[in-house]
């Protein structure tokens, strides 16, 4: 069974401008123990997917699904406060920027232990040793006295390290780590990415890596979500997207490693992801796509059947030759 | 810590002497002579208007008078009351417990009240309860305390009766002063029903004094909340799964209220100002209802000695404040 069903997510954020869709009919299927990687772009709702999935959005957004259920339990006819229960216990999730996600004003040992008081019955004296077990865990040296130190006295990676301690305080099902190292020294990153595998493993716990860097993905992860403009635009197994992506902006993503520079110049994907004002009519990706043509421009593509990794484009790659299948499409 | 509190202290200095100067000269700049205020309906005869000329030292150049009243300050002297003899600073603390007792019920209720209205306006931004909060506050802000404090009075003392009008209790009750505060002393005294009769006396006072002050701090708990609820680690305690009591009144106000404190701080001159006139409609006897009294008077040396005190008092609290940063939130210890 799986652990996280997500079916047809969509968000839509009323703005001053009218409504914009951050996130366009995603599907998301997690089983347990397993690491998953949604990649894309900054601005590709990403977040926001999984934000909506926390129920952490504020209330300028919409969100309709036909289906989110983690671990069996419907989240989309759950009060507040049942989530509440689930949420920062068996799904937790940690972010992009780790020192300003910590509070200010208090201790590290106290935003650990709050987690605990939240949702255990563990006694005082308790909590305090299970939060100097998870500070070990996370590779914090000193980790009894460290509990008394305020955020400002620790480094970007020391802060991220605090923030997993804190997810993994009540042994979750599922950590969501959304750009866990994108704002960390480079060589730091390497250390944080490698610290949440080993987690992933030794606690038996499914995670969520996302990331906008196809680098991170290759060594690590099993299967890999390609989301575009608030789209998923191709899912696959790892090995098999790297050696034989079947969408455009996935093949243009992986084109654009440093690793897989053939000139000597990197090539990146020119232009931008589309914002509320400039949403292209038919394919998203079609004003930067170099299979695009005029069917492209004007029809709305639909997912390919899962031989193409569900590849939401209208000439899906098979082993970097678009296959027009606008008959079937159509 | 030790160093900066040297710092602080150190800048009091200019404050002190300017404050001097000024309420010095304050009195002295307003037309009357305090001479022909003391003798009254009477008067005064030529001979007897020059030995008192001389007797309070009025005959002495401007900048002398100001020296020895100096002098005096230094050693702790603010001079004696022209009207009751009595020394200024044995006038100041017998009345000042009146006002402090009705400035800090003024100023529990605006804190009470006006936190939480400001954390649920800007958690429920742009509802109704936030807008209804707004307009009361820009109500309550820009109403004028006379107006306001007579309107209340006849609503609640004339029209309803359950308030009285004035003083701090029932002549009914009579009782040492153990300590200046009406409601301990009351209590103190064991009479039935002191207590209940200082609490009446105190309502309306209370709410005239806290309107103000209640507004300020709904306005800028609010502004403050809203800054800080979009910060990452509001989100982080949401992702915790924690209430929205502990989010918002714990995670989120904290850091709201270094700027609630700031302005708390900046509101004790404003207190004491509306304390001036509510005691004054309520013929609250405190310091307030003192100096009013005092400048009609032209008691020089009260209305210069009062003003130093309520600025040295002000002083004192605006430095607590600044303590009370640190303490809030530990990153500005640091600095
Ligand atoms: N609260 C919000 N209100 C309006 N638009 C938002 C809000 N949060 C995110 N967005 C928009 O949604 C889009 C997707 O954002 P996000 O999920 O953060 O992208 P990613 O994480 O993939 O970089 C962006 O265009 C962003 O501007
Ligand atoms: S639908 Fe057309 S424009 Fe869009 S990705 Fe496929 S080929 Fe490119
Ligand atoms: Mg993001």
């Amino acid at each position: 069974m799986s652990l996280l069903e997500i079916k047809n997510l969509t968000v839509e954020f009323r703005t001053a401008n009218g409504p914009f869709r951050a996130v366009d009919s995603v599907d998301m299927t997690v089983t347990a123990g397993e690491l998953v990687a949604i990649v894309g772009e900054s601005g590709s709702g990403k977040s926001v997917s999984m934000l909506a999935m926390m129920g952490l959005l504020p209330w300028t957004a919409n969100i309709t699904a036909d289906k989110m259920e983690f671990d069996g339990k419907d989240l989309l006819r759950m009060s507040p406060k049942e989530r509440r229960k689930i949420i920062g216990k068996d799904v937790s999730m940690i972010f992009q920027e780790p020192m300003s996600s910590l509070n200010p004003c208090y201790t590290v040992g106290f935003q650990i232990k709050e987690v605990l008081r939240q949702h255990t019955d563990l006694t005082r004296a308790e909590r305090q040793a299970r939060a100097v077990e998870l500070m070990e865990q996370v590779g914090i040296p000193d980790p009894a006295k460290r509990l008394n130190v305020f955020p400002h006295q620790l480094s970007g990676g020391m802060s991220q390290r605090v923030m997993i301690a804190m997810a993994l305080a009540c042994k979750p099902k599922l950590l969501i780590a959304d750009e866990p190292t994108t704002a960390l020294d480079v060589t730091i990153q390497a250390q944080i990415l490698d610290l949440l595998i080993d987690l992933q493993k030794t606690e038996g716990m499914a995670l969520i890596l996302i990331t906008h860097d196809m680098g991170v993905v290759a060594e690590t992860v099993e299967r890999v979500n390609v989301q575009y403009a608030g789209q998923r635009v191709e899912q696959q197994e790892v090995n098999a997207l790297f050696s034989n992506p079947h969408h455009p902006y996935t093949a243009a993503l992986l084109a654009a490693l440093p690793e897989r520079a053939t000139g000597r110049h990197l090539p990146t994907i020119p232009g931008v992801v589309p914002g509320q004002f400039d949403r292209p009519q038919g394919c998203l990706f079609s004003p930067r796509c170099e299979f695009a043509d005029d069917h492209c421009r004007t029809k709305p593509p639909v997912a390919a059947g899962p031989e193409l990794g569900k590849a939401l484009c209208h000439r899906p790659l098979q082993q970097g030759v678009p296959q027009d299948q606008k008959e079937v499409s159509a | 810590m030790l160093s900066f509190l040297l710092r602080r202290l150190l800048t009091f200095v200019p404050t002190f002497f300017g404050v001097t100067v000024v309420s010095f000269l304050f009195i002295r700049l307003l037309p009357g002579d305090p001479i022909l205020l003391l003798a009254g309906e009477r008067g005064v005869g030529e001979e007897r208007y020059a030995e008192l000329i001389k007797q309070f030292g009025f005959d002495q150049p401007i900048w002398k008078q100001y020296l020895d009243y100096l002098w005096g300050v230094m050693q702790g002297d603010l001079g004696n009351s022209f009207v009751t003899k009595k020394p200024v600073v044995t006038e100041f603390f017998a009345l000042f417990p009146a006002t402090l007792e009705l400035s800090i019920c003024a100023i529990i209720l605006a804190i009470v009240v006006g936190i939480p209205a400001g954390v649920i306006a800007a958690v429920n931004r742009g509802k109704f309860f936030d807008q209804a909060l707004m307009t009361g506050a820009l109500i309550g802000y820009s109403m004028p305390i006379f107006w306001w404090a007579l309107l209340l009075i006849i609503v609640f003392s004339s029209g309803l009766g359950w308030t009285p009008v004035s003083g701090r209790i029932s002549f009914l009750y009579f009782f040492d002063e153990a300590t200046g505060f009406m409601l301990i002393d009351s209590l103190l005294s064991g009479q039935k029903g002191a207590f209940a009769s200082a609490v009446s006396h105190l309502i309306l006072p209370t709410i005239v004094l806290a309107t103000i002050p209640l507004a300020v701090i709904a306005r800028q708990t609010r502004s403050a909340m809203l800054e800080v609820l979009g910060e990452d680690y509001v989100r982080t305690a949401k992702a915790k799964g924690l209430s929205p009591l502990r989010v918002n009144g714990q995670h989120a106000l904290r850091n709201a209220l270094i700027p609630v404190v700031t302005v708390i701080g900046l509101l004790v001159g404003t207190l004491l100002a509306g304390a001036i006139l509510t005691e004054t409609i309520f013929s609250w006897p405190g310091i307030g209802k003192w100096m009013v009294d005092s400048i009609f008077r032209r008691d020089y040396q009260v209305v210069q000695g009062g003003l130093l005190l309520i600025a040295s008092i002000i002083m004192i609290v605006n430095l607590t404040v600044d303590l009370l940063y640190g303490w809030i939130n530990p990153k500005i210890r640091k600095g």
